[in-house]
C-alpha cells in the first residue's frame, strides 16, 4: 500500500506532469489527482482507445502485446500504460 | 411468278399440348472425301495454336440494403460502477475504491506500471524528441507548375436577348456576391424587349439571381459601397444616375434628374472616401465628370469639363470612358478618354482650369482600362486599341513600358491586388491574359480562351485568386488562378520596384534627349549659329571623350565603305515607338537636322561622304548628342 503511494507521488512529483489517473478495467477512477469529470472524461475515452491499439497490436501479430501508449498532442502528452487490469494514466507537459 | 406458301392449320389444333416422337438417326447427307481437291491446298506447317489453362470466371455484382448512417456521440458520464454502489453516493464510492486499494494484485500492478511510467516521463524530461531541427534555413519551394486557371462558375444572363455584361463589382466584405450590370452598348441596337435588368448574383446560386435591380434605362456602370455593403451606384445608359439599397429591392432608390445629368452612358461611376460614405463621382463620354451626393441626386455637387486646352469648353471637351481613383489619394484622379488621352486631375484646384493637372497621350483608339498599380500608386496602366501600357506620373510623354500589338483589341484590365507586377487584361476575341512583367514582357504568362464572344468586363476578387470575367452575350465566367500567379514571390517587391524605377529612368533620359533636339530643331531653323549646349550631367568627361573619338573611327570606316544599310526609319516623329528611339537619335545626330536630308543620304551613296564632311564640321556642336548616342549604341545589342 504504501509502495503504491510512494510511486505514484513520485510520478506525480516529476517535472512537467499535470495529472496522474489510475483506472481499473471498467472504467471507474480509482486513484486521481484531477477533479472527477475531467477524470471521468479521460477514463472513459483512453480506456476503449487502450483497447483499440492492444487489439490491433495482437491482430499483427498475435504474439505481440501493446505495452505502453503515448499520444503527444499540442497541449501536452499522455501516456498510458495499459495491464490487464488496470490503467496507469499520465498527462504531462513535455518540456521544450 | 410469285411464289406463295400457304400454311394452314385447323383453329382445334391450337394449343395443343406437343406431343414428340422418337426417330432412329437417318443420314441425310453423305459427302464422301475426294482427293483431288486436295491437291488446291497446301499443308500447313507450323500451325499456330494456342492453349490457355485458366479457371472459368464469371462477373457477379452484390450490394447490400444500403444503410443509413448517423454519427451520434455518447457522453461517458459515469459507468461501470457495480450494480450495488450508487455512484452518487461518495461515501459508497469512497468504500470502494478503498477496497479496490487494498487489492494485492492491484499493488504490485501499479508498481509494475508505475516504473514503466516514469522511465518514460524522465524520457521526456531529457530530451524534446519532437524538436524542429534546421529551423532557420526555409526550405525554398520552387513552384514548377506552369500557371494554369480553371473555371470555377459560369453564370448567364437569364433573359432571351442576351445583352453585354459592361460592368462587374465585388461585394466589399464577403466576395461571395458579384453585382454585374448589364446593356447594350452598340449603337442604337436596344431591342424592343431587352430588359433593363441588373443583377446581384450569390455565388451559391448561379442559376437564379439574388436581386434583380430594375432601373429607368439599362445600367453601364455599378459599383458596391465600400463602406456600406448594402448600397450602390449605378450609371445608366441615358445618362442618370442611381443608387440601391439592397435592403429596400429592386428599384432604385432616388435617381438624379435628366436635366443635371450626363448626356451620354455614364461610364465610370466610382464611389469617393468620404466622411458620410455617400459621395460618389461620374464620367461620360459627353465630356463632363460630376459629383454627387446620393442623398440628394437632383443635381450633381461638382462638375468638371474634361477640355485640355482648359478653357472649359464643352465643344472641346473629350469624352471620357473610364474613371480611376484611389482611396488612399483622394484629390487625385484620372480618367481614360475616347481619344486616347488620360487626363490626370486634381480635384482640389481652386480654379476649373487648373483643375486639369497633365495629360498623357500614347493610345491610338479609346482607353477602355485605367488602373493604379496597389503597390506603386505612381504607375499605372492603360488598355486601350491593341495594347496594354503602363505608365508612371512622372513621365508624360510615353509609357514607360508596353506589350506587344495583340490581334484583337483589349478591352478591359487590371492589375492583381496580390503580385505588383501582374496584370490581367480581356481581348475581343475571347482571351484573358495574365501578364507577370516581371517574368516575360513579351507574351503573357498565360492566355485562357474564355469564351468565343468578345470578353468585356475583368474584375478581380480582393484576395487575388479570383477573377470574373463578362462577356459580350452576358456571361460572367468565373475563373480561379492557379497560386503560382497569385502569391507573393521572394523579393518580388524589390525587384519590381527596381524595374519599374530603371524604366522611367530610360523613360526620363529619353525625354530629355528630345527635348534637347527639338530645342536645337528651332535653334537651326531659326538660323542661328551658335546652339544651345546642354550637359548631361551624369559621366565623367574622359571617358566621353574617349568613347566619343572611337565612336567617330567607327563611323568613318562605315560612311566609306557604304555597306551598312540603316534601317530607314521615315520622317522622324514626335512621339515614334520607344524601340526605335534611340535608333532615331543615332541617325539625326549624323543627318542634317531634317529627315528628308537623312533619307537622300541613305540611298544616294556619294552623299554620304559629303554627309561625313559636313559632320565633321558638326563635331563641336553635336559633341553632346553623341555622347548621349554611343550610350545607345553601346545599350542596343
Amino acid at each position: 500500500m504504501a509502495e503504491v503511494e510512494e510511486t505514484l507521488k513520485r510520478i506525480q512529483a516529476h517535472r512537467g506532469v499535470v495529472a496522474t489517473i489510475v483506472v481499473n478495467a471498467e472504467g471507474i477512477p480509482i486513484r486521481t489527482t484531477l477533479d472527477n469529470s475531467t477524470t471521468v472524461q479521460y477514463a472513459g475515452l483512453l480506456h476503449q482507445l487502450t483497447m483499440k491499439a492492444r487489439s490491433t497490436v495482437r491482430d499483427i501479430d498475435p504474439q505481440n502485446d501493446l505495452t505502453f501508449l503515448r499520444i503527444r498532442s499540442k497541449k501536452h502528452e499522455i501516456m498510458v500504460a495499459p495491464d490487464k487490469e488496470y490503467l496507469l494514466i499520465v498527462i504531462q507537459n513535455p518540456c521544450e | 411468278m410469285e411464289i406463295i406458301y400457304v400454311y394452314t392449320r385447323k383453329r382445334s389444333e391450337f394449343g395443343r399440348p406437343c406431343s414428340f416422337s422418337d426417330r432412329p438417326a437417318e443420314v441425310n447427307v453423305d459427302i464422301p472425301p475426294d482427293p483431288s481437291m486436295a491437291s488446291s491446298f497446301i499443308l500447313r506447317n507450323p500451325v499456330d495454336s494456342h492453349v490457355q489453362h485458366t479457371s472459368d470466371m464469371s462477373e457477379h455484382e452484390v450490394n447490400t440494403e444500403r444503410a443509413e448512417v448517423e454519427s451520434r456521440g455518447v457522453n461517458h458520464v459515469e459507468g461501470g460502477w457495480p450494480k450495488d454502489i450508487n455512484p452518487q453516493e461518495v461515501e459508497q464510492t469512497i468504500r470502494f475504491r478503498k477496497k479496490v486499494e487494498k487489492d494485492e494484485n492491484y499493488i504490485n500492478t501499479i508498481v509494475h506500471l508505475g516504473t514503466l511510467m516514469e522511465h518514460c516521463v524522465k524520457q521526456n524530461n531529457a530530451i524534446n524528441i519532437y524538436e524542429e531541427y534546421f529551423e532557420e534555413e526555409e526550405m525554398v519551394e520552387v513552384e514548377d507548375e506552369p500557371p494554369s486557371a480553371k473555371t470555377i462558375n459560369v453564370i448567364r444572363d437569364p433573359n432571351v436577348t442576351k445583352r453585354t455584361a459592361t460592368h462587374l463589382s465585388w461585394h466589399p466584405d464577403t466576395c461571395k456576391k458579384l453585382a454585374v450590370a448589364y446593356s447594350s452598348l452598340e449603337f442604337q441596337q436596344n431591342m424592343k424587349n431587352m430588359s433593363f435588368d441588373s443583377y446581384i448574383w450569390d455565388l451559391e446560386n448561379p442559376n437564379k439571381p439574388e436581386l434583380v435591380l430594375r432601373p429607368s434605362s439599362p445600367l453601364v456602370s455599378l459599383e458596391y459601397n465600400p463602406k456600406d455593403s448594402h448600397v450602390l451606384v449605378g450609371g445608366c445608359y441615358n445618362g442618370q444616375m442611381a443608387y440601391w439599397d439592397t435592403r429596400k429591392g429592386g428599384l432604385p432608390v432616388e435617381v438624379s434628374a435628366v436635366e443635371v445629368s450626363h448626356r451620354d452612358p455614364v461610364y465610370g461611376a466610382i464611389w469617393l472616401q468620404s466622411k458620410t460614405g455617400t459621395e460618389c463621382f461620374s464620367a461620360s463620354t459627353d465630356g463632363q465628370v460630376l459629383w454627387w451626393d446620393i442623398r440628394k441626386l437632383s443635381e450633381p455637387t461638382e462638375m468638371l469639363v474634361l477640355d485640355i486646352t482648359r478653357k472649359g469648353l464643352l465643344e472641346n471637351a473629350l469624352g471620357a470612358v473610364t474613371l480611376e481613383f484611389e482611396p488612399t489619394m483622394p484629390t487625385k484622379f484620372m480618367v481614360g478618354t475616347e481619344q486616347g488621352i488620360v487626363i490626370a486631375c486634381n480635384r482640389k484646384a481652386k480654379t476649373p482650369p487648373e483643375k486639369i493637372t497633365s495629360t498623357y497621350s500614347g493610345h491610338h483608339g479609346p482607353v477602355y482600362a485605367l488602373a493604379r498599380n496597389p503597390f506603386y500608386p505612381k504607375i499605372f496602366m492603360t488598355v486601350g486599341d491593341w495594347t496594354a501600357r503602363i505608365w508612371s506620373e512622372e513621365i508624360k510623354e510615353s509609357s514607360i513600358m508596353w506589350t506587344k500589338y495583340h490581334l484583337s483589341y483589349l478591352t478591359d484590365g487590371c492589375w492583381s491586388t496580390v503580385r505588383p507586377a501582374v496584370f490581367f487584361t480581356t481581348r475581343s476575341d475571347g482571351t484573358l491574359d495574365v501578364w507577370d512583367f516581371l517574368f516575360k514582357q513579351n507574351d503573357p504568362s498565360l492566355s485562357l480562351k474564355v469564351c468565343d464572344e468578345p470578353l468585356s468586363s475583368l474584375r478581380l476578387q480582393d484576395n487575388g485568386c479570383v477573377v470574373g470575367c463578362g462577356s459580350k452575350l452576358g456571361t460572367v465566367t468565373l475563373l480561379e488562378i492557379s497560386s503560382g500567379l497569385c502569391t507573393l514571390q521572394r523579393n518580388e517587391k524589390m525587384l519590381a520596384t527596381a524595374m519599374f524605377e530603371r524604366e522611367t529612368k530610360r523613360e526620363k533620359i529619353l525625354e530629355a534627349r528630345h527635348r534637347e533636339m527639338r530645342l536645337k530643331e528651332r535653334a537651326r531653323s531659326e538660323g542661328q549659329e551658335s546652339e544651345v549646349e546642354e550637359r548631361p550631367v551624369e559621366s565623367p568627361q574622359e571617358v566621353l571623350d574617349r568613347a566619343r573619338k572611337e565612336f567617330f573611327e567607327v563611323i568613318e570606316a562605315e560612311l566609306q565603305r557604304q555597306a551598312r544599310a540603316e534601317t530607314p526609319t521615315p520622317a522622324w516623329q514626335g512621339t515614334g515607338d520607344g524601340m526605335n528611339r534611340s535608333r532615331d537619335s543615332l541617325t539625326w545626330g549624323r543627318g542634317l537636322g531634317s529627315a528628308s536630308a537623312f533619307q537622300v543620304k541613305d540611298r544616294v551613296g556619294e552623299e554620304a561622304a559629303a554627309a561625313a564632311r559636313g559632320e565633321e564640321s558638326r563635331l563641336p556642336k553635336d559633341k553632346e548628342e553623341e555622347e548621349g548616342e554611343e550610350k545607345d549604341a553601346a545599350k542596343e545589342p
